[in-house]
């Protein structure tokens, strides 16, 4: 079943030195429980092409569906949790209030918070800090409690963009490794935006590869590894040559222009 | 603890440059009394020595340059002096049990504080809504926020009179709301442009994620801009609380008014009396010192209880 569906996409924002070709022509489908990765280098649109989905952007021409509908109707129906590059938690509420946030605004119970609190701060192996305020975690934590709050309302679709582009390498694998137990766990359709080829390789189904001038898509690779990963995969010959690919791609799309 | 030092340093510097700057002022002052008390003075005569520096005098006279320092009606006054003259009007009129009393600073004091109160509030109410408003409608910002700037151009003693006279003609009887439409006047601007600031302190990826939420107008406001503008607002109503107080004397100043340490200052100008000028002032200081300590307090309170303490 297909979630999200771009059709000749287009997105071109006028700018003081003349139109910038943000999206040109990008078309895609995402299948319900796919790992969809967005790798490329600035400018190749992959943050707008997420932001579309969310309807944060308007596209200028083609079409896109989320769950059959316009991005509009689905961002009002909660079809879709968004983590962004900064945790974005408030610095005046607990853990546990912050993940509470996007419930008290869709108007769950009290008891459906509490709940919901409880049971992602779980998944996100965040519980007993649901008192804590964001300053006290590191960053890490902080960045797995964002993800947390994404996931309190049980959205099918998982829009990530560079979730964990800030942090060091030791805790991005980590998060790595949990953020596929997760979506085992929770059967959820993930798009995710990331400028790292091994973080790509490693977490997808499938990876959009793109590049900049116009912003479009250059390859898309189907991940013939198996769903069960764990992180010393990262050195078989199987896992290399996807890393291989993705690189070619990224070189033959960007000039170094 | 550990600013107690350097702020004592610095009061040790300023009243040690008052002292010096006594003798100085008062000179003239003194050789014109002990002149009149027979006593020879170089060179004769107050008008000839309006020719002389007051270095020269100094000199000139050594003898008499102590007395600068207990003169009734010295030009400056020195700090014990005006300590004493606070203690004359605030603490003995407690101590003698008229605390009330129309000669003591306590009764003047709280004319003045309940005036910048109201008008402390009014122009928090006011900066408030405007920088609600500048941050919602564009419309708002375009036409609002020139205005607020040219309203701090305006001398706020040209307009005290007129607002005075204005609400005397409406039949407002007394002082109370002038003093405190004139103080509010001043403390809406302090407390607006910290709030515009406050609530554009959201980052936009904070105000996308609310949109993700679907959530409304109201509950972005409440939920996100209000709160973020917090540690804002506390900073903005330090400066506006004393400007309210500012505002509320400069209220008083205008001639007839009889209460508030402003008519204190007015009073003691028109009489001659520096020492009654000097302890309204110190009076005032103190009393601005003391609101904004609470604020400060309260604001300590508030952001600790929201995580938010630094």
């Amino acid at each position: 079943m297909t979630v999200i569906s771009a059709q000749d996409l287009d997105l071109t924002f006028q700018t003081n030195d003349g139109p910038v070709h943000a999206l040109k022509g990008v078309s895609l489908d995402i299948e319900k429980g796919d790992f969809v990765s967005f790798i490329g280098p600035s400018g190749c649109g992959k943050t707008t092409f997420l932001r579309c989905m969310a309807d944060l952007e308007q596209p200028t021409g083609g079409s896109i569906t989320v769950n059959g509908t316009t991005p509009e109707e689905a961002r009002k129906a909660r079809a879709y949790g968004y983590v962004f590059q900064a945790a974005g938690l408030y610095p005046w509420r607990t853990i546990g209030r912050n993940i509470s946030l996007p419930l008290e605004i869709m108007g769950y119970s009290r008891a459906e918070q509490a709940e919901r609190v409880a049971r992602t701060l779980e998944l996100v192996e965040l519980s007993g800090f649901e008192k804590k305020f964001p300053w006290q975690l590191s960053g890490g934590m902080q960045q797995r409690a964002s993800i947390a709050r994404a996931l309190a309302f049980d959205a099918d679709i998982l829009l990530m963009d560079e979730p964990f582009g800030a942090l060091d390498e030791i805790v991005r694998d980590h998060l790595n490794e949990q953020l596929l137990q997760l979506w085992a766990r929770t059967e959820k359709t993930i798009a995710f935006v990331t400028h790292s080829i091994p973080e790509a390789v490693y977490l997808s189904t499938k990876i959009v590869v793109m590049s900049p001038r116009p912003g479009r898509i250059t390859d898309v690779i189907e991940s013939t590894l198996p769903r069960e990963r764990p992180l010393d995969i990262r050195e078989t010959p199987e896992f290399l040559e996807i890393a291989h690919r993705v690189r070619d791609g990224l070189r033959a799309g960007h000039a170094y222009d | 603890m550990r600013s107690v030092l350097p702020v004592l340093t610095v009061l040790a510097v300023i009243v040690g440059i008052w002292y010096l700057a006594v003798a100085p002022m008062n000179v003239r002052v003194a050789l014109d009394q002990v002149e009149r008390a027979g006593e020879v003075v170089v060179p004769e005569g107050s008008v000839p020595r309006r020719e002389v520096s007051v270095w020269q005098l100094m000199l000139n006279n050594s003898e008499h340059v102590g007395l600068g320092y207990a003169l009734d009606r010295p030009r400056l006054p020195t700090p014990a002096q005006v300590g004493q003259e606070l203690w004359k009007t605030t603490g003995a009129m407690i101590a003698k049990g008229r605390p009330w009393s129309k000669r003591g600073l306590i009764y003047h004091g709280w004319i003045t504080l309940q005036s910048t109160l109201w008008g402390f509030a009014l122009g928090t109410l006011l900066g408030i809504l405007g920088a609600v408003a500048i941050v919602y409608s564009r419309t708002a910002q375009l036409s609002l926020m020139p205005w607020a700037i040219i309203s701090q151009t305006i001398p706020i003693v040209a307009l005290a009179p007129m607002i005075i006279v204005l609400s005397s003609q409406v039949g407002i009887e007394g002082r109370g709301v002038p003093k405190a439409i004139i103080s509010a006047y001043l403390c809406f601007f302090p407390v607006l442009v910290g709030m515009v600031k406050g609530l554009r302190a959201p980052e936009t990826s904070q105000l996308d994620l609310l949109r993700t939420y679907n959530a409304s107008g109201l509950q972005s406001f409440l939920r996100l801009r209000l709160p973020a503008s917090v540690p804002y607002l506390f900073t903005s109503l330090k400066v506006g609380i004393a400007a309210a107080l500012v505002g509320t004397i400069v209220g008083e100043l205008p001639t007839g008014a009889i209460s508030g340490l402003g008519a204190r200052i007015l009073i003691g100008d028109q009489f001659g009396t520096p020492l009654a000028i000097w302890s309204a002032l110190f009076a005032a200081a103190v009393l601005a010192g003391a609101l904004v300590t609470l604020l400060d307090a309260i604001q300590r309170v508030t952001l600790k209880r929201m995580g938010m303490a630094t």
